[in-house]
Parts: structure tokens; C-alpha cells; sequence
């Protein structure tokens, strides 16, 4: 076979979101019949990158050629007509509308709207790569498995080239996995070019003919589809061993289970459950980890433990107190504390850091309705000092930067002294000095005895914190160790869903 | 019998400017904006319309000017919220009040003092003259058999048939997937506020070019917000909001009516006028539970 330019081929690809660089000089290709697999953790900058050669995003540096010929490319309509197709993770489907009008969508330039060529197209799609779909029916009551067909036929449709499929598996089944990996093949065999982006080395092992890892916005590397999983976790996760020292020494946690979660079922998004039968314990003076690539059920655990959502089965008990079902203050008033992912929805930034430190316990600080000014504020003086929280008390909450106004939520949690606390990614975006004092306070209350769940995707943290860790996968635990004997590697490979730990 | 022809009559003549207002906002919130515009565009098109036709003997100039008035109007609503992403509420709401301050100050500066001018309105057309006694159901201007016979019909076919009234549906349900589809969102919500604010402003041209040969204040009447009422009675089909449209005509006709048969001359009249909009507000209620409204009702569109 003559030596061909690549179906497409991305140079020096650099993309800064403020001060975070999302893609640092990315250089990647794909070739004719192939299948290229971009991994990497979430935030390494693989959507970015594929959504900058479909035009959805810009570049602020670097180049896009096809086939060898540069291309500008700076809407979907240009990556289009260059032979770029792209099935971004949520279905780009208008859902009220059938499939062949999704199909025939953004097609035409006169005002003809031509639904049979689009009920053609979609029958040839389905005599040379075997992906059936009914034109006709409304999109809206499609699986998510035949919108995700719907969105192949209409990239073939377009006669592309080159398909980037980003994380095409994450709202499969197993059995739509496999009749999805078919068509890729036959696509492929057809001379197409297929991006695949996931995080799942099985997935990637399965399908790939090369590799390549993205960490933190930069290209670890690229490597032979076979490539040995252990090799590419540690490509991913990105160091044989963790950096950190391990700093919650101390006294060895009690034996004493305070949270004790049994058998806890949450539905998810179509009809897949987020979580299946989970259990675990986190006892007096122990910090549980919970380790695993975001979306594998976390959020949704994180949630049932404040109060938020609802399980369809399972119990959730604090010293005998039943979490699951209760509503938020119930939750608050059984001592636990919680420190949610999204900082700044707890907080209502327009209010001042005084009346933000005594929101979940206003009926402390009034009566009959009326709120008593002087002792918020006495309150907040106290609390700034105690969590030396850069800031005034009447100084409005969206003002802070985001190390002080984690403080606030600190401040507000801790000084209730709960028994049980529930955090999420305490330290997601912050600098070092006020990641250094959130750790140390979670330690301090370990060290007076609270059980701590700690969600967490930064292995670092999750190694230097937690006396046990367990592993998320697809909303099961797949993995408990104690945190001496994690190793990156197999922490890697279970997030990634490969293998049990015994 | 004559009662009830009269009546009909005067569905269809009080149903043309709403046909035209229901119409023009459907398109307008199909695209995914809310054109709280309505109002003060169905005023200025018909101030717009009446300066122009009385200056010029020409009611067709006049209703060209209506039109032109519309379209721009609509593309001002259309800056505001799909250009600069405002707020829809605000943008339409200051819309209605600039277009009525407008055409209030164009009135007073053209005619100042004097007293009401008029010109010679629209005549009647009757195309089935030959029926008898029921013919007089059809004694219509031209503007109302344009309304029913091609308005309607065309504003159907291309809402709903043709490419470009798909990019409309799909830009008020998805704009991100009509984007990724390649359709230009901005352009497609500016034609589909455009083509909306002239049918708006013909709706309101109706009122001096044809129903009164004048111009007076306050002469829409709120009918812009009756329309609005009327898109989401009609769950966003040109159908259904047209159905609509002869409903609320048929009561607000029949009110009249009511008041000189004895009988209901002792009911205050206010009674009476607030009728129809009763039976709007209950038929929203009604109908209006569960409603699908288009996937991206009140959002701006913004590439991330």
C-alpha cells in the first residue's frame, strides 16, 4: 500500500481556558482504516482536542490538516465539508423530531425539504454497515443506543471521512458495546478513519490499532493498541508511584462503624443504575477514600449522604439514624457535615461571608423570625479567625477567591463539629497553600474522631489522606484496599474497570 | 339566522389580526425567543401602515411600509437577544413600549391638532357572491382571505415542510445539535423573528388599513398579548393557535352581540367584554397543563 498522508492530522494543538491549559501542543493522527484511541483521566483534554478538529471549539494555537492539506476549520459546517464527523457525548439529536428529519438537518440550501433522500440514506447505512434505524420514528423514544446509531448515520450520511466517537461506551450496555465495536469495525474495514475517546483500557485494548494518552493537556505518548494494560495505566494515571508522602499518621482509627452504608441502589440516567449494591463502612476517626474516574456513581453517593437524592433500595445509617430518604436538615441534624463538589452552589455568592457562614442554622441566630444581627456577625468574626478566612464578615461570598471561599464552607461545616462528613473534591482548584490547610483540617477532625468519606479523582489526595480506599466502577465498588497497600498501577486499572482487587 | 351570519362574519374579520399576531409569534418562539415585541410591533404596523397609506393614497405602500416596519422591528428583538443574549422578557417588554412611544410621538408630529384623519379603507371581497342569504359569511377584506387562504396554508407548509422550517424547529428545540448539524443558529432565529414581526405588523395594519380607515391611540388593544396567549393555547402548531384565534373571535363577536338582545342588557357591560378573555384564560388552563414548550424557550445560544 502506498505511504499516504493521514485522514487527519492535528499539529501543535494549544487551547487555554483562563489560566487552565486545557490542550498544550497536541500533536495526534489518525490514518486511513484505522482506529485511534485518545485516554486519558477526565480533564486530560481529550474533548477538548476533538472538539477543536470539529469546530465546536477554537484553537489557540496549532494546525488541522486532512488528508495533508491544511484546513481552517471553524464550525461544524466547515469540519463537515472537510469529511469530519463527530458523535459528541451528548447526543447532538433534536429529540421531538424523527429520525429522518435529524437526518436531513442543516443539509439542504433551498427550502425543499428532501425526508426520502434522508430515509435512503439511512437504508444504505444499514445495507453496507448494518446499523438499523427506523427513519421514521421520533428520536425522543429512542435508547440511547439507537440515538447513538442515529448519530453514526447521520455523520456516514455526510460522507465523513474521519469519525471521532467521544466516550461512545459510557451510556452502552454491554450488549450495545459489543454491536457498537462491530460497526466500527466495518467501518474501518470500509477505509474509514475512526477517533475513539475513552478512559476505559478494556474498551480501548479491544478496538484500537494505536493508543494515544493525554494527561493533564499534554500527549504522554503514543502506542500499539495491544500495549500491555498495566503500561497504559501507567501512562494515564502518570507516575509508577505517588509523589506524596503519606501524612495521616497518628492514632489508628477506632473499630467503631459511624456511617454504615448497606446494600444502597440509586437509579441514573436512562434507565442505568448510577449506583448497585454498595456498602461500606467509614468508623470513628477513619477517612474512607472513594477513588474512581468521575460519573462512575459518586456524585449520586455523595448526594444520598446529604439528603439530596433519593435510593430506590439500600440503607444509609449514622449511628442508627437513617440517611436515606431523609431530607437535607434531617441529614444535618443526625451530624453530618458536607462539603459538596460544587463549592459555589452551597454558598449564595451575592450574600455576605456572616450571613453565608450561618445559613444551614438561622433558627440558631433569631428568634421568632427575627434574625439577631449582632451575634451573626460576632459568629463570623470568630469563624474568619478561627479558619483564617481572608476576608470580612460583610464582605459578599462571590467576591473571595476560591481558597477562601472553600474556608467559608469549612468554617460552616466544621464549627458544627459533625460527627460524620461527607467531602468532595475538597481541593479541585485550588493553590497549594489553602489545599495544605483544607487537608490539615480534615486530618485535625480525623485525629478528634469524625468518620470521613472523601471523594476525591486526585490519587495524590486520596493516597496522603485516606486509611482505606474504595474504587468506583460503573456505580460498584470494584476494588477496597487499605491505602498502604494501594499501588497506581492497580488503582488505575480498577477505575478503568479492569479486574477486582481480592 | 342573520344573527348567526353576522356572527360569522364577524369571527373571521376580528380573527384576521390575530391570525396574523398568532402566526407571526409562533414562528418567532418556534426559533426558541419569546417576542414580548408583539404588541408595540402589531401598534407601529399599524400607525406605520396608516401614515404611509394616508400620505400616499396607496394602501398597498401602506401596507409595504407595515411590513418593512415589522421586519425591522423584528430584527431589533432579534440584536437584543440572539446578538447580545438578553434577557427575552426585558427585550420584548421595552420593545412594545419604544414601538407605541415611537409611533404615539409620529403621530402627534404628523398630526398635531388636527382632527381625526381618515383615508378610504380596504373594500370588501366576495368571492362566493352567489350563495344567497349565506354569501354574507364571506363579505371579507382582502387582508382576511390573504390571512386564511394563503397566510395560513404557506406559514404551515414552511414551518412545517420545507428545510428551512426545520432549522427553525430544531434551532428552538437544540440549537447545539442544529449547530453540530451545520445550521447557522443566529441567522435562522434573525429570519424567523423577521418574517414573525412583519406578519405582527400586517396584523396590525389590518386596524387602519381595513377594519377602521384610521388611526387611533391604544388601537391594538393589548390584542398582542391575546396572541401570545393564543401561540401557547395552541401548543406552538399554526393550526391549533389559529383554531385559537376563531375561538376568542367568536366570543369577543358574539359579546357584542349579546349586549342589544334584552335580556342582558341588565349585565354590566365590562361583564361582557371580559369575556372572551376569560375563555382564553380558562382554555389556558386547560389546555395549557403539560404543554411541551420548545427545548430552548428564553435561551440565548452560545458556543461553549
Amino acid at each position: 500500500m502506498i505511504d499516504s498522508a493521514p485522514a487527519l492530522e492535528l499539529r501543535g494543538i494549544t487551547k487555554r481556558f483562563g489560566d487552565l491549559v486545557a490542550n498544550d501542543g497536541i500533536d495526534f493522527d489518525v490514518r486511513r482504516g484505522e482506529v485511534h484511541a485518545l485516554l486519558g483521566e477526565n480533564g486530560a483534554g481529550k474533548t477538548t482536542v476533538m472538539r477543536i478538529a470539529y469546530g465546536l471549539t477554537q484553537a489557540d494555537a496549532g494546525e488541522v490538516r486532512v488528508e495533508g492539506q491544511p484546513r481552517i476549520i471553524r464550525s461544524p459546517r466547515d469540519a463537515i465539508s472537510a469529511g469530519i464527523g463527530m458523535v459528541t457525548q451528548h447526543f447532538a439529536l433534536v429529540g421531538p423530531m424523527s429520525v429522518a428529519e435529524n437526518l436531513a438537518l442543516g443539509r439542504s440550501r433551498g427550502l425543499r425539504l428532501d425526508l426520502a433522500a434522508a430515509r435512503r440514506r439511512a437504508a444504505s447505512a444499514s445495507d453496507r454497515f448494518g446499523i438499523r434505524i427506523d427513519p421514521s420514528l421520533r428520536v425522543a423514544n429512542l435508547s440511547v443506543g439507537q440515538q447513538q446509531r442515529v448519530e453514526i448515520v447521520k455523520a456516514l450520511s455526510r460522507d465523513c471521512r474521519v469519525l471521532i466517537l467521544d466516550e461512545p461506551t459510557a451510556v452502552l450496555v454491554p450488549d450495545e458495546v459489543n454491536a457498537l465495536f462491530a460497526t466500527l469495525r466495518s467501518l474501518v474495514a470500509d477505509g474509514l478513519s475512526i477517533v475513539f475517546i475513552s478512559h476505559k483500557l478494556a474498551e480501548v485494548r479491544a478496538i484500537s490499532d494505536r493508543v494515544s494518552v493525554l494527561r493533564r493537556g499534554k500527549l504522554v505518548g503514543t502506542a500499539a493498541g495491544s500495549t500491555d494494560e498495566r503500561e497504559l495505566a501507567r501512562m494515564m494515571v502518570g507516575r509508577p508511584t505517588f509523589g506524596v508522602e503519606r501524612v495521616a499518621d497518628g492514632a489508628a482509627p477506632s473499630a467503631k462503624p459511624i456511617l454504615r452504608i448497606r446494600g444502597l441502589h440509586v437509579a441514573g440516567a436512562n434507565d442505568l443504575p448510577a449506583i448497585s449494591d454498595v456498602s461500606a463502612d467509614v468508623c470513628a476517626g477513619e477517612i474512607l477514600g472513594v477513588a474512581g474516574v468521575s460519573g462512575n456513581g459518586q456524585t449520586e453517593l455523595v448526594e444520598v449522604l446529604s439528603g439530596m437524592r433519593r435510593p430506590t433500595s439500600g440503607s444509609a445509617a449514622v449511628s442508627g439514624t437513617e440517611l436515606a430518604g431523609a431530607d437535607p436538615g434531617q441529614v444535618m441534624r443526625a451530624g453530618v457535615g458536607r462539603i459538596p463538589e460544587d463549592r459555589h452552589a452551597s454558598l449564595i455568592g451575592d450574600l455576605s461571608v456572616a450571613y453565608n457562614l450561618v445559613l444551614e442554622r438561622l433558627d440558631d441566630f433569631g428568634n421568632g423570625g427575627r434574625i439577631d444581627e449582632r451575634r451573626i456577625r460576632a459568629h463570623a468574626v470568630e469563624l474568619i479567625r478561627r479558619f483564617d478566612i481572608r476576608a470580612g464578615p460583610d464582605d459578599p461570598v462571590a467576591t473571595l477567591s476560591g481558597g477562601n471561599i472553600q474556608k467559608v464552607l469549612l468554617a460552616r461545616v466544621l464549627s458544627r463539629d459533625p460527627r460524620v462528613i461527607v467531602v468532595s473534591q475538597p481541593t479541585r482548584g485550588l493553590d497549594v497553600g489553602a489545599t495544605e490547610y483544607v487537608r490539615s483540617q480534615l486530618l485535625e477532625r480525623r485525629a478528634d474522631g469524625a468518620a470521613i468519606l472523601l471523594v476525591s479523582e486526585d490519587l495524590d489526595e486520596l493516597i496522603a489522606l485516606s486509611d482505606r480506599l474504595i474504587v468506583l466502577y460503573e456505580g460498584r465498588i470494584v476494588g477496597e484496599m487499605a491505602v498502604a497497600d494501594a499501588d497506581p498501577e492497580q488503582l488505575g486499572m480498577l477505575m478503568a474497570g479492569r479486574g477486582r482487587a481480592a | 339566522m342573520i344573527f348567526v351570519i353576522d356572527l360569522l362574519a364577524a369571527t373571521l374579520r376580528n380573527a384576521t389580526p390575530l391570525v396574523y399576531g398568532t402566526v407571526g409569534e409562533t414562528y418567532a418562539e418556534r426559533s426558541g425567543v419569546l417576542n414580548l415585541g408583539i404588541e408595540g410591533t402589531m401598534y407601529a404596523g399599524a400607525f406605520a401602515g396608516f401614515a404611509t397609506a394616508w400620505a400616499t393614497g396607496s394602501l398597498l405602500l401602506g401596507l409595504l411600509a407595515a411590513i418593512v416596519v415589522g421586519l425591522a422591528a423584528g430584527a431589533v428583538m432579534a440584536l437584543m437577544t440572539v446578538t447580545f443574549g438578553a434577557n427575552q422578557h426585558v427585550s420584548g417588554i421595552g420593545l412594545t413600549i419604544g414601538l407605541i412611544g415611537l409611533s404615539e410621538f409620529a403621530n402627534r408630529l404628523i398630526f398635531a391638532g388636527g382632527e381625526l384623519q381618515r383615508i378610504e379603507p380596504m373594500p370588501i371581497l366576495n368571492p362566493f357572491g352567489g350563495l344567497g342569504e349565506i354569501s354574507a359569511v364571506f363579505d371579507q377584506y382582502a387582508l382576511t382571505w390573504i390571512a386564511f387562504l394563503l397566510i395560513v396554508p404557506a406559514a404551515w407548509w414552511l414551518l412545517q415542510r420545507s428545510s428551512f422550517g426545520l432549522e427553525i424547529r430544531a434551532v428552538g428545540e437544540n440549537p447545539e445539535a442544529a449547530d453540530a448539524a451545520g445550521v447557522n443558529v443566529a441567522r435562522t432565529r434573525y429570519l424567523a423573528l423577521m418574517i414573525g414581526g412583519a406578519l405582527m405588523a400586517i396584523g396590525g395594519a389590518f386596524f387602519t388599513l381595513a377594519l377602521l380607515g384610521s388611526f387611533t391611540l391604544d388601537i391594538i388593544a393589548g390584542r398582542g398579548w391575546v396572541c401570545v396567549a393564543l401561540v401557547i393555547f395552541g401548543r406552538w402548531r399554526i393550526g391549533r393557535g389559529v383554531i385559537g384565534a376563531l375561538l376568542f373571535s367568536l366570543v369577543f363577536s358574539l359579546q357584542f352581540r349579546l349586549r342589544i338582545l334584552p335580556g342582558f342588557g341588565e349585565l354590566p357591560f365590562e361583564l361582557l367584554l371580559a369575556l372572551p378573555y376569560l375563555v382564553v384564560i380558562g382554555a389556558l388552563a386547560l389546555s395549557g397543563r403539560n404543554v411541551a414548550y420548545p427545548g430552548a424557550y428564553l435561551k440565548p445560544y452560545r458556543r461553549t
